[in-house]
């Protein structure tokens, strides 16, 4: 997984650059510096209000940073709207799970399914048996395929986490920002929705945010600390849950339960 | 959602486009006036009216039911449908006005020289149909495309549109824009050569609005059900994921916007003839706001639900305003309230409502009767399990 950074001429798939962002006075986001190889599988872990969130804001163009830079490939997003750094291959899952639901399953896959974006494509456009093939294929990848025809509000809580990251592997984007996947569901889910991931590690470059200590053991990747607005550490999971600075800061208050789950 | 037309649906519209386009005009032309049977040339008329007002409602829908954008000011592309139409039935009058000029006698009366250079090209048939259709939609355009990409939304979007028509509705009164003034248009006697005040004229009219009506329906339908329908929906429930899903929310809005002041400004166009005046009223904020009243009684997010509330809520008007002209803005209001508080759907949704009323009746009727007879009941704990329970299990 680390392989790739010693290969120092390979330019980073994303990079961030003395970015900041405050929000009346605060500085949500101050003066971070980020880089991440292709094809990594990146953790970010941090306590409440660290940045986290407004860090996936500040890339996918929902905000836009005070300074600095952000870049894709080379390309700076930070001018861009939110379709545009869709379309240049950044997907984002949201913290809460965001899915349309007055459509059923099936079209909210199929809204997400990769192909034409434009009005007049969407007039006039037909789903291909490919497509279809795609999205069943998806649904079944989150285990919602008999309930394709099912309005999507329905779904229990969890479910509906599924189909949202359903939602992004059927656009099928170089670069997966996915946050708090785990939260609201069950141990078990939790665990396939870490097997989920790890699968699509491969073929895509993901950044996962999450609280659950478990979860993150269960990605064994490297993981950036996050506080107050700017990195405090980058390691394995072990190395960071040693590090003196971390404990002091990310465990304040809790000690050493948050960051050394019992389980 | 399906994704084909609906059998019971297209039955419907048969049998409506049966009624409206060869039973009424037959009951009309064929019958005599003893017949019970007969309907009057007044009736077809004011029928002829109340389709106009349903083909605006579906297009008030179209924005506000399917993309959540809440128009307040749809009849200003009503109006402007209507007056491109009016100005050229204008020009057949010819000398038969009160001056017996070349001109439209609102133009003697102001002391106009000539004809206006932009009133010329009216003197087309073709033209003024073209111009029906281009003015509501580059209106649309030009206000859609500012709005949209400024990302003005909500109540914001509504205020802006009802300032628009208010706008134009202020500059459509003065003199000096060379459309009428307060009076407007009006004394229109021919179109495409007949007598337009003659009772065949007026049923081809009917006619005419009843193939309007069919045919926004059909198209409407056809346009919820393409891979459009479902992301103009999205945009209503949820911008920001259409927006992070890779669709430019912007261009959806602002080609609904458009489709439905091109349909508005087609309602307007065959309104005109019917009802033989065009004047700035029909600009004024208020009957863009009696419009949303129709859809959101008849019931918003269906095609047919505008139809029927437009007719239902117009046939009360035409009622009230002889029997309580005083009250029929009371009226009005208080059916926008009632329908806003106890029936969201609308008439449309009553049965449905009714239904699920009817069946958690029943159900406590049973629960009541049976602790009356002893405890069978299932205690809550057990009922209400976690529903986490129910999710997403392992593949064994």
């Amino acid at each position: 997984m680390l392989d790739a950074t010693l290969e120092m001429n390979k330019p980073f798939l994303l990079t961030a650059e003395g970015v900041t962002k405050s929000f009346d006075g605060f500085k949500a986001i101050n003066d971070l510096n980020f880089y991440l190889d292709e094809g990594e599988l990146r953790t970010i872990i941090g306590p409440n209000g660290a940045g986290k969130s407004t860090f996936l804001d500040l890339i996918t163009g929902r905000t836009r940073p005070d300074e600095g830079e952000i870049e894709f490939k080379g390309t700076p997003v930070i001018k861009k709207t939110e379709y545009q750094i869709y379309r240049m291959g950044i997907g984002r899952k949201f913290q809460t799970p965001s899915v349309y639901s007055d459509h059923t399953v099936y079209e909210n896959i199929l809204l997400g399914i990769k192909g034409g974006r434009g009005v007049w494509s969407a007039i006039f456009g037909r789903v291909t048996p490919a497509q279809n093939d795609r999205i069943y294929h998806v649904l079944e990848i989150i285990n919602l395929r008999d309930k394709a025809q099912v309005r999507a509000g329905t779904l229990a809580h969890g479910q509906k986490q599924w189909l949202e990251i359903g939602m992004l592997i059927a656009q099928d984007p170089e670069l997966m920002l996915v946050d708090e996947p785990a939260a609201g569901m069950t141990d078990e889910e939790t665990a396939r929705t870490g097997e989920l991931l790890l699968s699509l590690a491969g073929k895509h470059t993901i950044i996962v945010i999450e609280h659950d200590m478990t979860f993150v053991r269960q990605l064994a990747n490297k993981v950036t600390v996050l506080h107050q607005g700017s990195i405090l550490r980058e390691g394995t999971l072990d190395e960071v849950q040693n590090d003196e600075r971390v404990i002091e800061v990310y465990l304040g208050k809790k000690k050493h339960d948050a960051i050394h789950p019992e389980h | 959602m399906q994704n084909k037309f609906r059998k019971a649906e297209l039955w419907g519209i048969a049998i409506a486009g049966i009624i409206l386009l060869a039973v009424l005009p037959a009951l009309n032309a064929f019958l005599p006036e003893s017949s019970v049977f007969h309907v009057s040339d007044f009736t077809i008329n004011l029928y002829g009216k109340y389709l106009c007002y349903a083909v605006l409602a579906i297009s008030v829908d179209l924005l506000w039911g399917y993309t959540g954008l809440l128009s307040l000011g749809q009849c200003l592309f009503f109006a402007l449908g209507g007056y491109a139409f009016g100005m050229h039935l204008m020009l057949l009058i010819g000398k038969l006005g009160q001056y017996h000029s070349d001109l439209p006698d609102f133009m003697v009366f102001l002391g106009y020289p000539k004809l206006p250079l932009q009133w010329e090209p009216f003197r087309s048939f073709w033209f003024a149909v073209a111009a029906v259709v281009l003015v509501p939609g580059l209106v649309a355009l030009v206000f859609g495309f500012l709005a949209f990409r400024s990302r003005i939304r909500g109540v914001y979007f509504s205020i802006l549109t009802q300032a628009l028509t208010y706008a134009a509705c202020l500059m459509f009164f003065r003199n000096d824009f060379t459309f009428g003034g307060n009076n407007g248009l009006t004394d229109f006697k021919f179109i495409l050569g007949y007598d337009i005040r003659s009772a065949a004229t007026q049923r081809c009219l009917f006619i005419a609005t009843g193939i309007l009506l069919i045919l926004t329906y059909l198209f409407c339908r056809w346009l919820t059900l393409t891979k459009f329908g479902k992301i103009q929906r999205a945009v209503r429930d949820s911008e920001n994921r259409v927006l992070f899903s890779g669709y430019a929310a912007g261009n959806f809005k602002l080609f609904v916007f458009v489709v439905s002041a091109i349909i508005a400004g087609l309602a307007g166009a065959l309104y005109v003839p019917q009802v033989g005046i065009i004047n700035p009223s029909e600009m004024a904020p208020d009957k863009s706001l009696e419009a949303v009243v129709w859809v959101a009684v008849g019931g918003r997010g269906t095609l047919i639900g505008p139809v029927i509330g437009a007719i239902v809520v117009n046939a009360l008007k035409s009622w009230a305003t002889r029997a309580y002209p005083d009250l029929w803005l009371i009226i009005l209001g208080g059916m926008f309230v009632v329908v806003v508080l106890f029936m969201p759907k609308g008439i449309v949704g009553l049965p449905m409502q009714l239904w699920s009323l009817f069946k958690r009746s029943t159900t406590l009727w049973k629960k009541v009767r049976n602790q009356h007879v002893g405890p069978t009941e299932v205690p809550l704990k057990e009922s209400s399990t976690p529903r986490q329970a129910n999710a997403i299990r392992g593949r064994e």
